[in-house]
């Protein structure tokens, strides 16, 4: 599996998979759609997504992905950012 | 101001109506009532019965204005029964028996 | 009525009847298991902060793998979630939050603290952290950026506080006194005591 390269621009997914049916997700709604830099690979851990109704869960690699926080939220400090831990199933480069 | 998205009631990074709330910042000890329910919890993960990622499904599965009124524990305890339901660790029956005998 | 709607004592007191008459816990274990974590509390992350401010390679560790730094410090590691380390500087100061349920480093600082469990808490941490910061007093210089970091799957993670100054000399033990909690979620700076 191909691991995205700290510094990497990435955007997240803006998808919903809470319209579609019933749903475990630890992707906040708040980065999906926005556009971050992957800081490290975190390593690679079973998906929460699987866990959550008991299914078999493959490893998916885990990232810490920041933010700017004025870009997320259109208000806010420049430089402060928000970082996040994203599987890279969500992640797409940008 | 909040995107227009079909955001879980539990994802609530941001959300525009709790930007005012203030924050109680007051140490509260824990109930008996709270520890219990953490520990049964753990031992539960412990013992592989349910897992964590299990627990928060049926917490999420709460209905908004449940989730947002019941305490911290009060839901776990809410999504450790629906997961014990679901996973046919107790039965419905049982659960009303158990409940019929405390009264 | 939806059984689950059923006040929630009775549905704990019920549960445990049902799980112990199934073998599959006890009051005893249960007792034993409420003890256990009782024990944990921010006195044990704050020998790590105390120790990594005295000793360089122990902070090196530290910030390279909390876990076996946490597990150097007599903390018990196995079966619990990887640990983070985050560190402050002078240019960035790091803020601790689990916007979708409460995630929260348990196996050094214990039970995660009521308002950290908060509708409020989870929602302003990353909209608004200055404003947040402000409910416990701490005010950050605008040169200092602010790194908020949600704890959304695996890792835990705790707070590497600055040591303040005026505390040259101190030794660990001194220095363990005067980390709190707050310091290391990143809702408070370390101050001296007085």
């Amino acid at each position: 599996m191909t691991v995205l390269a700290s510094g990497q621009r990435v955007r997240v997914k803006n998808d919903w998979p809470e319209t579609r049916g019933p749903c475990h997700i630890r992707t906040p709604h708040y980065v999906r759609g926005e556009e971050g830099v992957v800081m490290r690979h975190l390593g690679d851990f079973p998906n929460p997504e699987d866990l959550a109704f008991a299914r078999p869960a493959a490893l998916r690699p885990l990232y810490h992905v920041a933010f700017a926080q004025p870009s997320i939220w259109h208000e806010g400090s420049a430089g402060d950012v928000v970082q996040v831990e994203i599987f890279g199933h969500w992640l797409e480069p940008a | 101001m909040d995107k227009d998205v079909p955001r879980a009631t539990h994802d609530l990074g941001g959300v525009s109506k709790f930007m005012c709330e203030p924050v109680d910042v007051e140490p509260h000890a824990l109930t008996d009532f709270d520890r219990e329910v953490d520990a049964v919890r753990a031992i539960l993960g412990l013992k592989k019965v349910m897992s964590v990622d299990e627990l928060r499904r049926g917490i999420e599965a709460i209905p908004e204005a449940d989730y947002l009124r019941l305490s911290y524990y009060q839901r776990w305890v809410r999504s450790i029964v629906d997961n014990l339901l679901v996973k046919g660790v107790i039965t419905e029956a049982e659960l009303r028996a158990a409940l019929e005998a405390e009264r | 009525m939806n059984i689950l709607e059923t006040e929630s004592g009775r549905l704990l007191n019920a549960v445990r009847g049902l799980l112990t008459a199934k073998g599959i816990l006890s009051p005893a274990e249960i007792a034993e298991r409420i003890a256990i974590t009782d024990a944990g509390s921010p006195a044990q992350g704050a020998r790590m902060v105390a120790r990594a401010w005295i000793n360089p390679e122990y902070r090196a560790l530290m910030l390279r793998d909390g876990t076996i730094a946490a597990e150097a410090m007599g903390i018990v590691m196995r079966g619990m979630p990887p640990l983070g380390v985050l560190e402050n500087s002078s240019e960035v100061h790091n803020l601790v939050v689990c916007t979708l349920c409460s995630c929260y480093p348990r196996a050094v600082l214990g039970y995660p603290p009521f308002w950290y469990k908060s509708a409020a808490y989870r929602a302003r941490a990353v909209r608004d952290p200055r404003g947040l910061l402000k409910e416990w007093g701490t005010v950050l210089p605008e040169r200092v950026k602010l790194r908020v970091v949600d704890s959304t799957a695996d890792y835990r993670w705790m707070v590497l506080p600055l040591r303040p100054a005026g505390t040259e000399g101190w030794s660990e033990e001194k220095l363990v006194s005067i980390v709190r909690e707050g310091d290391m979620i990143g809702v408070t700076i370390p101050v001296l005591p007085g």
